[in-house]
């Protein structure tokens, strides 16, 4: 049971992975490499959780109660900002592709036919 | 190399990444029975050492703050290169006019949601500053009160029609915004080398308790919050504004 967690972030990878690799939207594709930037997320989480451990607040906790690791939080903060970021450029790079090809399809784009 | 052909391949590859992903994460330690040092110490020191109760952010804009400044830094670029992106049409004479165009073309929003986009707006707007202004006490921050903040504006957005086509650009209030908040960072960082220690360093009074507490680390979320909020709205407005700019193409 205890491995369940990371599981969940292996599948998530994987599963992200196969919908940017058969996808036919350049939209649906850059939620799914969302998708497999989550699997970080749980990953980076999981590792930090200690069974029974309050948050890392301390507002209405005592000092030295134990709590869950609060540096890989503060590390999964950076992760999803960069997540964002990178959404953001992937999609404006998405509409500038519908621009010019006329489609979002990544099959119809001429430049990229092999 | 037909669709099949190279599923096939994928297949066979992300098999392989999965075993080694699964076996890389079993070295890990158990699930529930972290026993790393440097969690335990951040969560025993930040309230006797910066008086502020968020360990989370305390490890964000203080201990890590280094960090955070590169992290505030990719946000800008990335606000950058959106617009480099979508404003190829920006200051030439076809632009113009197909801006002109997509604003004539634009529906006319409706009264109804505007009113309501007003009533909504500053309840959200409110959230987010009490977000931004706690970060160093409860859970929240810069980060994501700044995101809270764009999304208050943005409702504005939605039910007004639109933000970057105006003869006045509101938008470039936000893009000021967006470049004060990553500015503000630097400064907080310059403070600590002007009061004798290093780049980053917590020189303010870390007070006792209360709003005013933790030193340096309200600033720097409320400067995190300003570039977080420009730039989500600057992004969003730009690649939202598209649709008024393709129907005008």
């Amino acid at each position: 049971m205890s491995f369940l967690p990371y599981a969940v972030a292996v599948w998530l990878f994987v599963v992200g992975l196969w919908g940017v690799v058969t996808s036919r939207n350049l939209i649906h594709l850059v939620i799914c490499l969302t998708v497999v930037q989550a699997s970080t997320y749980i990953v980076l989480l999981g590792i930090g959780y200690r069974t029974g451990a309050a948050a890392p607040i301390f507002a209405d906790i005592p000092t030295g109660t134990p709590t869950v690791d609060p540096v890989v939080q503060a590390l999964t903060l950076t992760d999803v900002v960069v997540e964002a970021t990178v959404v953001a450029l992937l999609l404006a790079l998405a509409v500038q592709a519908e621009r010019r090809f006329g489609t979002l399809d990544p099959k119809e784009f001429g430049a990229l036919r092999g | 190399m037909s669709r099949r052909v190279r599923l096939a391949i994928f297949g066979v590859g992300v098999a392989g990444l999965a075993a080694l992903l699964v076996w890389g994460l079993a070295g890990l330690p158990d699930f529930g029975n972290y026993q790393g040092r440097y969690g335990r110490i951040v969560a025993r020191s930040s309230v006797p050492q910066r008086k502020a109760t968020d360990a989370v952010t305390v490890v964000t804009f203080d201990y890590r703050g280094f960090d955070t400044l590169g992290e505030e830094f990719i946000l800008f670029i990335s606000v950058i290169g959106v617009l480099a992106l979508l404003r190829t049409h920006r200051d030439t004479e076809e632009g113009d006019d197909l801006e002109v165009e997509a604003i004539r073309r634009a529906p006319p929003p409706s009264e109804s949601l505007a009113l309501l986009g007003r009533v909504l707006a500053p309840l959200v707007l409110v959230l987010g500053i009490y977000i931004v202004a706690h970060g160093h006490l409860t859970p929240g921050g810069g980060f994501a009160g700044g995101v809270v903040l764009a999304a208050g504006l943005l409702v504005l957005y939605l039910t007004t029609g639109r933000i970057a086509l105006r003869r006045i650009r509101p938008v470039e209030t936000f893009e000021a915004v967006e470049a004060v908040g990553s500015f503000g960072f630097v400064l907080i960082g310059i403070g600590g080398l002007i009061a004798g220690a290093q780049f980053l360093h917590n020189f303010l009074p870390l007070g006792s308790s209360g709003l005013l507490t933790g030193g340096t680390i309200p600033l720097a979320n409320v400067s995190v919050g300003l570039a977080v909020a420009g730039g989500v709205i600057t992004v969003l407005s730009e690649l939202l504004d598209q649709r008024l700019l393709r129907r005008a193409r």
